[in-house]
């Protein structure tokens, strides 16, 4: 793990500058910022339809300091690997330069990667094409006013779930491991160095690496600004938001989440929903019901993990 | 995959080949750097020939990219071009509508991305011939449209599209199109030009920094398409779209004289190409492959004759109304042939109205009679030219308009129905 020092130390440099116009503790904002200490200055961002695509400024301002396109909101996947092939062939016909160490990152957020994304995603991730995705996660589309994505979770309202969403959320990053790319990584925006070493070890990867990001969102979530990193942070210490890494397709338990193998260790997830808004609708039978779930859900990671260890 | 060499040499030679593999060739012969491609009848065989030049190393540093829809496609292609790289990709019908949504960012972009439109019908129901509803649907993309009509002109109209997409004073995406499986599989003798020649015709490749508008360059960040106030630019970046499509026009022309300088081939005046005007009573316009065996019916007619000649309609965007303008001012009466619609329209032909539109308030040019004709692929034999043609002469002569008129439209070889 990274200290806190060299990681500040190595990235005093800013890519996405400030002046940009994100809410006030807006998570993706966070998470954009320590990608991009991780990666560096020779990175290219396509950013698909989404908060993110509008925060960077109104033409002509713009917030990030490095290659940037926006891009229609399906199309971040195919489109980033455009790009890779092009910077490919471009350090065929001018070898030695830079092409050649051009990190292709796609910025998106859950709609994007979860929704109408989806397709194009899982293209990119069986051709195994050479690109970093990242989903920045707010649990919903906020862009165009908080509506339901499938990537909101059982129980939180929106303005198209107005009594609660009934459905529960999609699992992406597992859905992402099974097309066997080479790295997939969660993140919380509580946990900079822990994301920033995720970066890092992406870039160092060849192929498809998808990187999937809690990212909190005040008005969205019915939370205050300055709780916007306690509130994720409550996700991963109830062992709601699991910090983990599949490598090649063996799991990794990230530092903050191994040791809430143990049960007794998770604080009671009603700590996480209680203090955000958009869970005020949840019952007490449903609680207990998504406690249960939680709970089933970290046995099967206990028997994943014991299953890889015998396998050794 | 074999390893590519540095200097695949392409010697001019005459192949006989379908129309798809003319253009897999002429994307060979333009050294296009990234290809990202999706299956579609009839245009699935283009891809299929490329796969096996970059396979067998012809193709050398060219990057293939087998996308999952053609969506995808075109913004992966997009990706590509912005990053300063010459870019294709082929599809048709339904692969054209999956992409509509991305085209527009190809024009609104300004990229040079040259497409190619083996055009078929739209379902339901399904149907797979040729018909050029398809491009033609995407009249207002922001996309040049070129029609071939030969199999020669497939590799001709797609070398010449690139160094007419290219120009500074253009950079817009174009589609070359054909009739579905009456060009893309049927096979004729086409010559493969000699690479130099090829590479003295075409601008250079990209140079590292790409394009002079738009670039992915850590040295010189900057970033694309932001949100933008309606008090900003958004209007006048549309204004320059449609001022670079009506300027292309003159690049065009210069681009079929230099075309014909080097190869030896005349392609009209490269928006147009008149055939046997000169003294004719009547005309025709149209356009793709039926203007090839229409050509075929006025020098039958001709011979008997009858003063009929024709013009091809090779490029619909931009749309070339000084050239129309001039033909309807030779003779009083044109036909126009359209193998596409646009339903609910003046003439429920697209090509028809335009035609119309630009004779509008022009005095002394000809009457229009609109026609539909071969539909989704539906057989036009040179006889039935050859009825068209004499029934415009009959038009000319006794104001007598043919039976079974469509609100003022022929549609031409309709089965009876019952
Ligand atoms: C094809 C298409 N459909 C719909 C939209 C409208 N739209 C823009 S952003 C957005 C929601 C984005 O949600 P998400 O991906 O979660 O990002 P967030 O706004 O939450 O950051 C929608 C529906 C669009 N731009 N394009
Ligand atoms: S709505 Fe949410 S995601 Fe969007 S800028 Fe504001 S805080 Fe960030
Ligand atoms: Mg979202």
């Amino acid at each position: 793990m990274v200290k806190l020092k060299e990681a500040l130390e190595s990235c005093l440099e800013e890519f996405f500058l400030p002046g940009n116009s994100c809410c006030a503790g807006c998570g993706l904002e966070i998470a954009l910022r320590w990608a991009m200490k991780a990666l560096g200055p020779n990175t290219a961002l396509v950013s698909p339809a989404s908060c993110l695509n509008v925060v960077v400024g109104l033409w002509p301002k713009t917030a990030p300091n490095f290659p940037f396109t926006n891009m229609a909101f399906a199309a971040a996947a195919a489109a980033a690997t455009g790009m890779s092939a092009a910077f490919k062939t471009k350090d065929y016909r001018f070898p030695g330069k830079v092409w050649g160490e051009m990190t292709t990152l796609v910025f998106a957020g859950d709609g994007g990667t979860t929704d109408i994304g989806i397709q194009g995603l899982s293209g990119a991730a069986e051709r195994n094409s050479d690109f970093i995705y990242c989903c920045y996660d707010n649990e919903a589309y906020m862009n165009t006013g908080i509506q339901r994505s499938s990537s909101t979770p059982h129980g939180a309202i929106t303005t198209t779930t107005t009594l609660g969403k009934e459905r529960y959320k999609k699992n992406l990053p597992r859905i992402m491991a099974a097309h066997e790319i080479p790295y997939v990584a969660t993140c919380s925006v509580s946990e900079p160095l822990d994301l920033y070493e995720k970066f890092k070890k992406a870039k160092s990867i060849e192929g498809c690496k998808y990187i999937h990001i809690l990212a909190s969102c005040p008005p969205g979530w019915g939370i205050a600004s300055e709780d916007s990193i306690e509130i994720p942070r409550l996700a991963v210490k109830t062992g709601s938001w699991i910090l983990y890494e599949i490598e090649n397709g063996e799991l990794t338990l990230s530092k903050k989440s191994k040791p809430l193998l143990d049960p007794t260790k998770r604080a009671p997830l009603i700590e996480y929903l209680s203090r955000q808004k958009r869970f005020s609708k949840i019952s007490e039978k449903v609680l207990i019901e998504l406690q249960e779930r939680l709970d089933l859900q970290w046995s099967k990671i206990a028997d994943e993990l014991s299953c890889q260890e015998n396998h050794h | 995959m074999v390893e590519a060499t540095n200097d695949f040499v392409q010697e001019k030679e005459t192949i006989v080949i379908k129309g798809n593999v003319s253009a897999a060739y002429a994307a060979k012969s333009a050294r296009v750097q990234v290809i990202s491609a999706y299956p579609i009848t009839p245009q699935t065989t283009v891809v299929e020939k490329l796969s096996e030049f970059v396979d067998n190393g012809l193709m050398p540093g060219t990057q293939y990219i087998k996308v999952e829809s053609e969506h995808s496609v075109m913004a992966s292609i997009i990706a590509a071009s912005k990053a300063g790289t010459r870019t294709f990709t082929a599809t048709a019908g339904q692969g054209l509508f999956y992409m509509f949504e991305m085209l527009h960012w190809a024009s609104g972009s300004r990229l040079p991305i040259v497409t190619t439109i083996a055009s078929r019908g739209a379902a339901p129901p399904w149907n797979i011939w040729a018909d050029f509803t398809d491009v033609i649907s995407c009249r207002d993309t922001g996309w040049m449209t070129a029609f071939c009509a030969t199999h020669q002109e497939i590799y001709d109209e797609i070398l010449m599209s690139y160094k007419i997409c290219e120009d500074s004073d253009v950079l817009l995406p174009k589609f070359v199109a054909y009739g579905g499986f009456i060009l893309s599989h049927t096979s004729k003798p086409v010559i493969i030009e000699d690479q130099d020649l090829v590479d003295s015709f075409l601008p250079p490749l990209p140079d590292e920094k790409g394009w002079p508008h738009i670039w992915f360059d850590p040295e010189r960040p900057l970033m694309f398409g932001n949100l933008i106030m309606p008090s900003g630019f958004y209007y006048e970046f549309r204004m320059k779209i449609h001022d670079a499509m009506v300027r292309a026009k003159e690049k065009i022309k210069r681009v079929a004289k230099d075309f014909e300088k080097i190869f030896g081939r005349n392609y009209g005046n490269g928006l147009t190409q008149e055939y046997k005007m000169d003294g004719a009573d009547v005309g025709m316009v149209i356009y793709g492959d039926l203007a090839l065996q229409m050509e075929q019916a006025v020098d039958d007619l001709r011979e008997e004759g009858y003063k009929v000649g024709m013009i091809k309609l090779r490029h619909l965007r931009p749309f070339p109304v000084e050239d129309i303008i001039e033909i309807a001012k030779k003779v009083p009466l044109l036909g126009v042939v359209d193998r596409a619609t646009a339903f609910g329209s003046p003439t429920g032909g697209p090509v028809s109205c335009e035609v119309k539109t630009a004779l509008h308030e022009v005095k002394g040019t000809a009457r229009i009679l609109p026609m539909i004709n071969g539909l989704g692929g539906r057989e036009v034999t040179l006889e039935q030219q050859k009825v068209q043609l004499k029934m415009l002469i009959k038009l000319n002569e006794t104001g007598e308009l043919p039976k079974d008129m469509l609100y003022g439209t022929l549609w031409d070889g309709l089965l009876e129905v019952k």
